[in-house]
């Protein structure tokens, strides 16, 4: 299996027409991904790259029975595009927009608590199950089918991660990225938790980074339940405290959230924690042989 | 994005959060009309985008005419050295005159976003004018905590509450009402990232004001905040991040010897912590982003290369949508048009980068090509020192 998507995901795109919506959605039908059209306001009624064009969610699911929906509009509109998706009933939202504001994100967070919609993102590429479906903005050809799960809250760390995945010829089952905004949708914990139950998937590997307590979050859990194994890395073991490295979520504040602390904590967990993100692919071929 | 204490008490003004009567001053002679406009005593507070001024000499109180007059020509152009400045300092441009107050309690209040529960949370204490951290290390018993939850908003519980716990009289619970009313839409409304009041005191005639103030904001909201994004300072920013964010390029200088110039937040972060684990020092974390083109790649040497503790460049590139042979362009282009002095190691993998790697061999232009990660940092270390 795979987690999330799959073979019969049908997926629309908002912000279809604009240029990074087009480009990806292209490359996303390349790669075999069942786009089954996409929503730009006031553009209702026309094709665009072969697939029909809706002025609303709403409609768009009504008519193609979507059950994914991934967001390429700008950043100021990510949290209303994520709302409307939601409210169509939407499966499975997947945010790429980067630089959504944080407060944003608090009301989105809550509201979708009250619906049964799923979020990853914001500022994440996607989610791809190799070979099967790809919804997001990664670079396919390093990617192959297997058995190790990625999370990670980094777009070109889990590429450099995935690429290494393939190279030992493991291949991957499904990988998730989950965003370096300091509110994202989908946790550390919980893709942990859909890792868990899926057969494909023999080992994770978690890739986290500085700021924030998911990763501490996700040791307890994987101590407790996952019943994997997980190799992780942990990126800015020598960032500066205060400073926003890159991503909104990377900062230590208040001395909380340093990566010290992170991998600390992971270890204590039974964590193989490698501190040379170029070791992540020969860690797991080690474990899983 | 941070703002001066001058400008944060504005903005707690027209939110009807009660601070001091004061103004900001450029020159010696405003700053003294001012505290004679208040009277005395007076405050004189340097106003500069880092904290512990107290300490570093940087707010002095004035009991006369004679003592402002010497205050403010002992701040105003100091520099001032604290903990959070570093060791370069910072050059004192601005005053705040503020009066002086009879100051009975001292505590502290705080509202910022917390992560763990993704919503507002506000920070109260008893223990005003001190570090919050130390406080939360050594009496965490004497902070209280209230989250906010984003459908119910701020209710007179919540600020009841806290109101309790730090014991404050009748007369007191009123003033701080208003207060905390108005700091919580303050957060909301100007998309904060962090308000803090340290301290927030209690004066003789049972008054609660906000002595000091301390703002930030969540840099992916300004767009919708023009009036405070036009504040801000960048003379209390580091001079070449101010540079990069010009050609958006995601920069920041540390103190080390190798230049890093990397694709993506989490790859850059990564780099530099490699950097070290083979025993050099990063002199930055750069992410030059996804939309690599020959101008930005440009920009981002010129900007590595404008530091002088640069003793050598290590370009790490993984190329996914990004194509390498187009970054490879752009680095032999930059360094023809740059006098390049310095050793630069490069690794471009990804994306055609075959064609990648001919571009840089073609170039004729002396840089190390070094793809497996690794080496390329051993080596780039080594030329860092002078080997």
């Amino acid at each position: 299996m795979s987690i999330l998507i799959d073979w019969n995901s049908r997926v629309l795109v908002q912000g279809f027409t604009g240029r990074e919506g087009t480009f990806h959605a292209g490359q996303m039908i390349d790669y075999g991904t069942q786009v089954v059209g996409g929503v730009t306001p006031g553009k209702g009624g026309q094709l665009h790259l072969g697939k029909p064009v809706f002025d609303t969610v709403a409609a768009a699911v009504a008519e193609t029975a979507a059950d994914v929906s991934v967001i390429f509009v700008p950043a100021p509109f990510a949290a209303d595009a994520i709302v409307e998706a939601a409210l169509a009933g939407v499966r499975l939202i997947v945010c790429i927009s980067e630089g959504v504001p944080a407060l944003d994100m608090v009301r989105v967070k809550h509201f979708l608590r009250s619906t049964g919609s799923r979020l990853i993102g914001p500022n994440c590429p996607g989610i791809i199950s190799p070979g099967q479906c790809k919804v997001g903005i990664m670079p396919s050809r390093i990617h192959s089918p297997g058995k190790v799960g990625i999370i990670s809250r980094s777009g070109t760390l889990t590429y450099v991660a995935v690429d290494q995945i393939t190279r030992e010829g493991l291949g991957q089952s499904t990988c998730i990225g989950i965003g370096g905004d300091p509110i994202i949708g989908t946790t550390f914990v919980e893709a942990l938790q859909l890792f868990r139950e899926d057969e494909q998937t023999e080992a994770v590997v978690m890739i986290g980074e500085i700021g924030g307590t998911l990763e501490e979050q996700a040791a307890a859990y994987i101590g407790a339940k996952l019943g994997k194994p997980v190799v992780s890395f942990i990126a800015g073991q020598t960032a500066p405290p205060g400073r926003r490295m890159g991503h909104a979520g990377a900062i230590i504040s208040g001395g909380r959230g340093t990566a010290a602390e992170k991998m600390a904590v992971l270890r204590r967990h039974g964590v193989q924690v490698v501190e040379n993100p170029a070791e992540i692919g020969q860690a797991v071929k080690r474990i899983l042989g | 994005m941070k703002i001066h204490e001058y400008q944060a008490k504005e903005l707690f003004r027209s939110h009807g959060v009660a601070v001091p009567r004061g103004e900001m001053a450029e020159t010696a002679e405003k700053a003294l009309a001012v505290a004679e406009t208040l009277g005395y005593p007076c405050v004189v507070k340097a106003q500069v985008h880092a904290g512990g001024r107290g300490k570093a000499g940087g707010i002095r109180l004035a009991r006369s005419r004679a003592e402002a007059e010497k205050h403010i020509s002992a701040i105003l152009g100091m520099t001032l050295v604290s903990p959070q400045t570093g060791p370069e300092g910072r050059r004192v441009r601005k005053l705040l005159v503020e009066q002086g107050l009879e100051i009975r309690r001292e505590l502290y209040l705080a509202i910022l976003l917390d992560r763990e529960c993704e919503m507002p949370v506000i920070i109260a204490s008893c223990q005003g004018g001190m570090e919050i951290e130390s406080v939360a290390r050594d009496h965490p018993q004497a902070i209280f905590r209230v989250h906010v939850h984003p459908a119910s908003g701020l209710f007179p519980s919540h600020i009841r509450t806290l109101a309790f716990q730090l014991g404050l009289n009748k007369a007191q619970q009123q003033s701080f009402t208003v207060l905390l009313a108005g700091l919580y839409d303050l957060f909301l409304k100007s998309d904060a990232s962090l308000v803090e009041i340290n301290p927030l005191i209690v004066t003789a005639g049972d008054e609660v004001l906000a002595l000091d103030a301390k703002v930030n904001f969540d840099d992916n909201a300004l767009f919708r905040h023009a009036d405070i994004a036009a504040w801000r300072d960048t003379l209390e920013e580091e001079p070449l991040e101010v540079e990069a964010a010009k050609y958006e390029l995601n920069y920041i200088r540390l103190d080390g010897s190798i230049g890093c110039m990397v694709n993506g937040a989490g790859l850059a972060m990564a780099t530099m912590d490699i950097i070290k684990f083979y025993g050099g020092e990063p002199a930055n974390f750069l992410d030059v982003g996804g939309a690599t083109s020959t101008a930005r790649v440009k920009e981002a040497f010129k900007i590595l290369l404008a530091d002088p503790n640069v003793r050598a460049v290590f370009v790490n590139i993984f190329g996914g949508i990004v194509r390498t042979d187009l970054v490879a362009s752009g680095i032999v282009e930059a360094a023809r048009g740059l006098d390049l002095r310095i050793p630069v190691v490069i690794r471009l993998v990804g994306t055609n980068e075959e064609e990648g790697q001919r571009i840089l061999r073609e170039s004729r232009l002396d840089f190390v090509t070094e793809n497996v990660l690794a080496e390329a940092v051993r080596r780039v270390v080594e030329l860092a020192r002078g080997a």
